[in-house]
């Protein structure tokens, strides 16, 4: 059975995900560089495979595959019984997994992609980064943060007491956060937060992707 | 058996949208009023229940849940095999089912949500809608719906021929934006979206979550 192609960039947060996940379900597979500092993600060949023009998209057999949050899950089902369980033990478990990874696509991530966007994207590209948006969005996230705390401070993960897809979806953004946006203190001034992301953040597959 | 409490607002979208999808899979529940006017969602009775004071939230025997979507996928997966079926039937057609409600969570909601905000809920709390912000939206939301016009020219529901959550997911911003906010040409202009809109927004589930019907 041919492997499942990825298509996407090493650099790319959303791509990152998909890989550490596919490392998480010991998926072999196969990465496909689109490069997207010369544009290759808006040109029509990448389009035909995802309109919306953004990475990753996955090819699996017939399927063909975008949005990283939907790719993950699709991995986590198909080989559900290999690799680390993604979805908890039971049909109460999983929906805790749905969620916190809701939460992780609707509050976590706004705030912290812009974060990471203002200070490490935008300046990438010839601008300057907005400090009062940088400070508004720090604002929100702590807010946010500061949720995570009390849960963190019951629950060894987010979902439950076990690694899920909800603690997967939060590597990549906070990776950044603390690794190239010098917003570490956002993570280690909370004590379950922090504790919570030195585990998640040294499991081998996702320390993998910096080597 | 205790029923589903839902903890909600008629007004609210993603109460509608919980509401929509237990009507979809023929399922009872209680209905709990969380008074939005009185800030009863910031109150700590609700906070506990939902630390993020959103609504809805539910709650199925010892299980509380929060996040429309999440409820929404939560209450497909239950009740499968009874009511309408809202996750696809093949492995395939549950990813792709999965890509366009991420689809919506991701690209469609932000500009739909703010364009409702700035026309309706702005002036609702005495402010002045931010015209500029709502043109910079609608101009996003129209790069969306054109791939959704695309999409939609080649498939009668969004993940595929069947009805999915994918559908459901759009039902409380759209119908806003096309009855109180005036942006229905957003819909009438693009052929495949307007019929698409039509047979959806159709559908009885839908009109006895905004009840329209009881």
């Amino acid at each position: 059975m041919a492997a499942i192609k990825v298509h996407g960039y090493h650099a790319s947060m959303a791509t990152v995900m998909v890989l550490c996940c596919l490392n998480e379900k010991e998926v072999e597979y196969e990465l496909v560089l689109v490069d997207l500092p010369t544009g290759a993600h808006k040109k029509p060949e990448y389009l035909a495979l995802n309109p919306f023009g953004v990475v990753p998209t996955i090819q699996d057999g017939d399927l063909t595959l975008y949005e990283s949050r939907a790719i993950i899950r699709y991995l986590a089902k198909k080989f559900q019984g290999q690799g680390t369980n993604f979805l908890g033990s039971t049909l109460s478990e999983e929906a805790l997994v749905y969620q916190w990874c809701e939460v992780e696509g609707q509050s976590f991530n706004p705030p912290a992609f812009s974060i990471v966007s203002q200070i490490v994207f935008v300046p990438m590209r010839g601008g300057s980064t907005d400090e009062a948006a940088v400070e508004m969005n720090v604002e929100k996230l702590e807010k946010v943060l500061d949720i995570y705390e009390e849960r963190l401070s019951k629950s060894k993960y987010l979902a439950g007491d076990f690694f899920s897809l909800a603690d997967l979806q939060h590597l990549p953004c906070t990776h950044y956060l603390v690794n190239a946006c010098g917003k570490g203190d956002l993570i280690s001034s909370r004590k379950h937060v922090n504790a919570w992301w030195e585990d998640i953040s040294s499991r081998p597959t996702w320390k993998i992707n910096f080597t | 058996m205790a029923k589903i409490k839902v903890y909600g607002h008629p007004i609210s979208t993603a109460t509608r949208l919980v509401l929509c999808c237990l009507h979809e899979k023929k399922v009872e529940y209680d209905f709990v009023l969380v008074e939005l006017s009185a800030g009863a969602h910031k109150q700590p009775q609700y906070l506990a229940l939902n630390p993020f004071g959103v609504l809805p939230t539910i709650q199925d025997g010892d299980l509380t849940l929060f996040e429309s979507r999440a409820i929404a996928k939560y209450l497909a997966k239950k009740y499968e095999g009874q009511g309408t079926e809202l996750l696809g039937n093949s492995l395939s057609e549950q990813a792709l089912v999965e890509q366009w409600s991420q689809v919506e969570g991701q690209s469609f909601n932000s500009p739909a949500s703010t364009i409702l905000f700035q026309i309706l809920f702005v002036p609702m709390s005495g402010g002045s809608t931010d015209e500029a912000a709502v043109e910079m939206n609608v101009e996003k939301l129209k790069k969306v719906l054109d791939i959704y016009e695309e999409r939609l020219s080649k498939s009668k529901y969004l993940a595929g021929d069947f009805f999915s959550l994918a559908d459901l997911q759009h039902l409380p911003y759209l119908d806003y934006l096309v009855t109180d906010c005036g942006k229905g040409d957003l819909i009438s202009s693009r052929k495949h979206v307007k019929a698409w809109w039509e047979d959806i927004s159709s559908r009885p589930a839908w009109k006895k979550a905004t009840g329209k019907t009881p």
